[in-house]
């Protein structure tokens, strides 16, 4: 148990500071990728054209969230069965 | 610590390509020999990909007021090495790139490099210095998962700045500049990974201890000391 407690203490620290900073500041919270874009125009002055463009874009954030959400939900599919599995396999039956 | 479409200009891209190629097929060719010879060992490498899957999809705010992720790769590497982490970071890096427009095909090599390679390489080598120096297990996870995590993001700073030098100052300006946009945002979101694959660690000793051994991650001795310590 020990161990759980310590997360959760890591997990409640980093909640706070959110929230502190998220009303304290008027932070945008866009991705830390978009913004290495940003330092691109900086360091050359705006010249830098992409060499290519992505082939597939969502077409709204909704769907973008959809389709994160989805990937965490398969990944979290196979980490739920493998431990069931293995726990429930442990159990006399 | 994508590197967006594109903006990798010639010839960075393609550097990255070169680098992170005979890696992947190695990766492959060990994956073959793991699926062929270690069944058995299956189910724990789903476990270690669906990770990566997890918490490279998860946003979080940071501290510097912008999102970054974890990336997960540390799992895969202390469980079956940085070769076959690299395979399994090019799955999420595909479909990162192909559904989510995050990332790209140009850009896919040095990316690649940076969360399929450069963190598993330093996760896997600080966990095995770790359990020479005869480190708690859980800490020795811990630190190679965090520092994995943080090393993606400055090898991602270090590929930026390559490709695009300041006018004064020259590449290490710039890295200075990438740096503090992704590895500052990056540490509160290490410590929670390194953290959360601790968690995974315990219950994977406490379901299935025996692949551990097995994979040369722990010794028999080593998880018999665990195990007393924690029941």
């Amino acid at each position: 148990m020990k161990l759980e407690i310590i997360v959760a203490v890591i997990v409640l620290i980093f909640t706070a500071q959110f929230l502190y900073i998220s009303s304290t500041t008027d932070a945008e919270y866009g991705g830390a990728d978009g913004e290495a874009e940003g330092v691109i125009d900086e360091l050359t002055g705006g010249t830098y054209e992409p060499i290519a463009d992505p082939i597939w874009e969502p077409p709204s954030g909704e769907i973008e969230s959809l389709l994160f959400s989805l990937q965490a939900a398969i990944g979290a599919l196979v980490i739920g069965y493998y431990f069931g599995y293995y726990r429930g396999k442990k159990q006399p039956a | 610590m994508h590197i967006m479409e594109g903006f990798l200009p010639g010839p960075w891209w393609q550097i990255w390509f070169a680098i992170s190629l005979p890696v992947i097929i190695y990766g492959i060719y060990k994956l073959n020999g793991l699926i062929k010879n270690k069944r058995d060992l299956l189910p724990l490498l789903a476990v270690a990909g669906a990770y990566i899957f997890i918490l490279s999809s998860l946003k979080l705010p940071s501290v510097t007021g912008s999102c970054s992720h974890p990336t997960g790769t540390g799992l895969a590497a202390i469980l079956f090495g940085p070769a076959i982490s690299a395979v399994l970071g090019l799955i999420v890096l595909l479909y990162q790139a192909l559904f989510l427009a995050h990332g790209g095909l140009t850009t896919l090599g040095a990316n690649v490099f940076s969360m399929g390679i450069a963190g598993p390489v330093v996760a896997f080598l600080i966990y095995k210095a770790c359990t020479k120096a005869g480190l708690n297990f859980y800490i020795a996870v811990f630190l190679a998962c965090s520092l994995a995590d943080l090393a993606t993001y400055v090898v991602t700073s270090i590929e930026l700045a390559l490709a695009f030098p300041a006018q004064t100052g020259g590449v290490l300006t710039s890295f200075k500049a990438f740096a503090t946009i992704f590895a500052i945002t990056q540490v509160p979101l290490a410590i929670i990974e390194g953290a959360i694959t601790v968690l995974i660690f315990k219950y994977v000793i406490q379901v299935k201890s025996d692949v551990l051994v097995k994979l040369d991650v722990l010794s028999e001795v080593g998880l018999r000391k665990i195990k007393e310590l924690t029941t």
